[in-house]
């Protein structure tokens, strides 16, 4: 009896199994792409560029993930991150300080995060709402701020722009016979330890198992002691912390500041987080999953791009066909487990 | 002096309008299983609901160990050692068994998942309860579940472990596997609150029976010194002539009436296919273990699941009978047996509740006048005896068998021929059972054929003209007449031989 106990692998859980069926799907996509498409495929550059371009994206679709791990939704995460950006900018364009500029980001993610936080976890009222509000307010801060797009131009930041990772045995040997090596931006590390610092969180922290029993079921939590209210406020705290983040990031990857800079990234970012295996109904999901899926999102969107379809609209349509898929994936994995269970 | 483990004196509770508790006493030993037991609205989910933190008493005091105490929230329960193991699972499904039993109560902000499940797995294995705690608590049986709670609430070294009718959601094995953990916990001096409506299991496992009524302390009694018979009498306040009254069901021969619903080779996505009918006028009863197909059964008779295969004739003509809308409009209505999920909107008024399938026979394009519907909902709340503040109520604040009568009441409306009752008098009280009971009969005298489930086989004794007998999710026999008696009922279900 303890031997065979000892032994017998457990069966994956449910957040274990979404994230295990992403990953997969990534990599056959993506040895699909290589050998079909080749080209910049077989570049390991393909997947740091779609780092550089995606760390905004990646930051704020982990902020997404805890919020609905627990159960929620925050469709501002968007709008903040475009807040932060255009605010950062004139504010450095000013002459402002590097360190104050990054409180800036920080201070305005984490003052939306609170009240959006407050209204929904203490006050009830319907998170889908109350972000959809932040989504307008923060949009419209950012045209009040300035309609035209700034271009920021602060030395210090330009220097801490510049900051690229390269890794030259990476690389790849030119036309004219020039190495050019690897690069990674700095938006990457920070995107990556975004990653790692909120896997650690939920698998480890107190806090983050509180985010999967409150999204698991809600009375239950409740019932087991945890304050349902605060960790729901926490989920959207560090939400809104992330978007200043993200926002930071966004802007040393662009360089400027733009009414619609990151138009549309919240919905990017509940599809990255619904194909890496959250489940809008809460209760199961992960960041590493999150991770692969905006990656997988945005490898579909190359291949599209590689193979022809350059009109924007064939990056939605695909986008829209993934999203189809994954839901239905997930649902069919889950109630077929489901009636193994029962039977 | 000796304390006692808890002690509850002159608790009062007083929501708007109503006096929910009045000076109630409750007693709980050390080492003891203590059966609080009434009718629904006697007030034991509110006692329990005090003890619990859930609601604050307005009047008496509460001692653990001698020492009072005031009891604010469900936190301060849980400090003082009282905890709680509810009917529905408070637990979170999507979380490991381990971590079931351990969050919400840890000191430090860091997790160590491997020796949360070291330890659990100890306690599970000293009580003996078949679960792993890596498993995710989803994969797990409805009774492993609700064990895996009482373990949390054991290992937080809890002295009085309350259990809200832990039983009704378990079958016969699983139950004798909880009253095992029970006695096991008993030996070990917890003091154990068992409230539940079987009253066979209080008889198996009780010390003691505390009985309310009306908000009211009835008395407290030793098991052996109250027969199950005057148990019920307490409980219900009134003579047991009206039970008896109703014990012997006439014999009646449907055999030549005009057959009504008639299935041949039904089957469902949850049923095996099987023949049925049943006459005008008729009230028979399937009956079997929980798991037998009883409830899939009819299910399909009702198109509540995606039906299969077979042909189904309703006053000897073919028909289709695939979704529900097609079996109410061929008259025939149906009231399900989990009433939270299938049956009533908690949120609507009982107006609303009640007019509800009315006005989907007829389409939303026709809507029943505002005037119409309260005259409807009046009506039946006379007859029906239902007990609510006005037809403006909503449902949900009702009790549950006030629930169930709107229910009623809103199939009624629809004045079917022929009406499937699943499990009506599960979770509700001996009286408005009675009531219910009387109205199946009134019913069928009417010449509405009924189909009534219930678990309780004297109840279903009792109303029924015919039983078919489900194992396995296949139809094992048919009594009626003579045969129809408990002992034919047990044999059949058990196995048929001699």
């Amino acid at each position: 009896m303890e031997n065979t106990k000892k032994f017998r692998r457990e069966p994956l859980t449910d957040t274990q199994l979404l994230m295990t069926i992403t990953i997969g799907i990534f990599f056959a996509m993506y040895l699909i792409a290589m050998a079909v498409l080749k080209g910049g495929f077989l570049r390991p550059q393909q997947i740091f560029d779609m780092l550089n371009d995606n760390a905004p994206l990646i930051i704020t679709s982990c902020g997404l993930t805890i919020v609905m791990i627990a159960g929620g939704i925050d469709i501002s995460v968007g709008a903040v991150t475009s807040l932060v950006v255009m605010s950062c900018v004139l504010y450095l364009n000013r002459g402002g300080n590097i360190f104050v500029s990054v409180l800036l980001a920080l201070g305005i993610g984490l003052a939306f995060g609170l009240v959006q936080g407050y209204l929904i976890s203490y006050l009830e009222i319907q998170p889908f709402i109350v972000t959809l509000a932040g989504m307008f307010f923060a949009r419209g801060l950012t045209t009040i701020l300035s309609v035209n797009p700034q271009k920021a131009e602060h030395e210090g930041f330009a220097k801490l722009r510049d900051v690229k990772i390269e890794i030259s045995w990476l690389g790849y040997v030119a036309k004219n016979g020039n190495r050019i090596p690897a690069r990674i931006e700095l938006g990457v590390v920070i995107a990556l330890a975004c990653v790692l610092i909120i896997f650690l969180l939920l698998k480890f922290h107190k806090l983050g198992r509180g985010f999967y029993a409150i999204g698991g079921n809600q009375q239950s939590a409740l019932m087991l002691g945890i304050n349902v209210k605060r960790t729901r406020f926490i989920t959207y705290i560090i939400s809104g912390l992330l978007s200043g983040i993200a926002g930071y990031v966004f802007m040393m990857h662009t360089g400027a500041g733009n009414a619609t800079n990151a138009a549309g990234m919240e919905m990017n970012a509940i599809a990255s987080s619904i194909i890496g295996g959250t489940l809008l109904t809460g209760g199961v999901g992960n960041v590493v999953g999150t991770l692969f899926g905006t990656l997988t999102l945005t490898t579909i969107n190359k291949i599209v791009v590689s193979s022809g379809l350059k009109d924007p609209w064939w990056q939605k349509i695909t986008t829209g066909g993934m999203l189809c898929f994954f839901i239905l994936l997930q649902s069919i994995v889950l109630s077929r487990r489901s009636k193994k269970k029962q039977s | 002096m000796e304390h006692e483990l808890l002690e509850m004196r002159n608790i009062s509770k007083i929501f708007p309008g109503v006096k929910a508790l009045s000076n109630v006493d409750f007693t709980l030993r050390k080492g003891e299983i203590h059966a609080l037991m009434g009718e629904n609205g006697a007030g034991k989910s509110t006692l329990i609901k005090v003890l619990t933190g859930v609601y604050q008493m307005d009047g008496g005091e509460i001692s653990v160990d001698g020492d009072k105490i005031s009891i604010r929230s469900p936190q301060d329960a849980q400090n003082n050692g009282i905890s709680t193991v509810y009917q529905e699972i408070t637990l979170c499904p999507n979380l490991t068994v381990a971590e079931n039993m351990y969050i919400g109560r840890e000191n430090g902000v860091l997790v160590n998942h491997k020796s949360r499940e070291k330890s659990a797995d100890k306690i599970l294995q000293e009580l003996g309860i078949p679960a792993r705690s890596t498993q995710q608590l989803g994969s797990c049986s409805l009774a492993v579940q609700q064990m895996v709670a009482i373990a949390r609430a054991v290992d937080m070294k809890c002295k009085v472990l309350i259990l809200d009718e832990p039983t009704s959601s378990l079958d016969d094995k699983e139950v004798n596997m909880l009253f095992k953990l029970m006695r096991d916990l008993k030996a070990q001096g917890v003091g154990i609150i068992f409230v539940t409506h079987f009253l066979e299991q209080v008889y198996e496992v009780c010390d003691r029976i505390t009985v309310l009524r009306n908000g009211e302390l009835v008395g407290e009694y030793l098991i052996e010194d109250l027969p199950q018979v005057e148990l019920v009498a307490k409980m219900i306040g009134k003579d047991l002539d009206e039970l008896s009254s109703l014990s012997e069901g006439e014999e009646k021969n449907y055999d030549n009436a005009e057959v009504f619903y008639e299935a041949t080779n039904l089957s469902s996505s949850d049923a095996l296919s099987f023949d049925f009918k049943i006459h005008k006028g008729e009230v028979n009863g399937f009956t079997g273990l929980l798991g037998s197909g009883r409830s899939e059964s009819v299910r399909a008779i009702f198109g509540a699941d995606k039906v299969t295969g077979g042909t189904v004739k309703i006053k000897g003509e073919d028909v289709k009978v695939t979704k529900p809308l097609d079996a109410m409009k061929h008259g025939i209505g149906y009231l399900a047996e989990d009433r939270k999920r299938d049956g009533i909107i908690a949120d609507l008024s009982v107006r609303e509740n009640i007019i509800l399938a009315l006005q989907v026979m007829k389409g939303f394009f026709k809507p029943i006048s505002r005037s119409e519907a309260e005259a409807f909902a009046d009506e039946y709340i006379k007859v029906l005896n239902i007990k609510t503040a006005s037809r403006e109520t909503p449902i949900g604040s009702l009790s549950g068998g006030n629930q169930q009568k709107v229910i009623l009441a809103r199939w009624l409306l629809t004045h079917p021929d022929y009406l499937i009752l699943d499990e009506p008098t599960r979770g509700i009280d001996v009286g408005t059972k009675l009531e219910i009971q009387k109205l199946v009969l009134k019913l069928a005298e009417e010449g509405v054929s009924v189909t009534f489930i219930s678990s309780e086989v004297e109840e279903m004794l009792r109303t029924c003209s015919r039983l078919i007998v489900m194992r396995d999710r296949h139809i094992v026999g048919e009594l009626k007449g003579k045969d129809l008696n408990q002992a034919q009922v047990m044999k059949t279900i058990a196995g048929g031989e001699s």
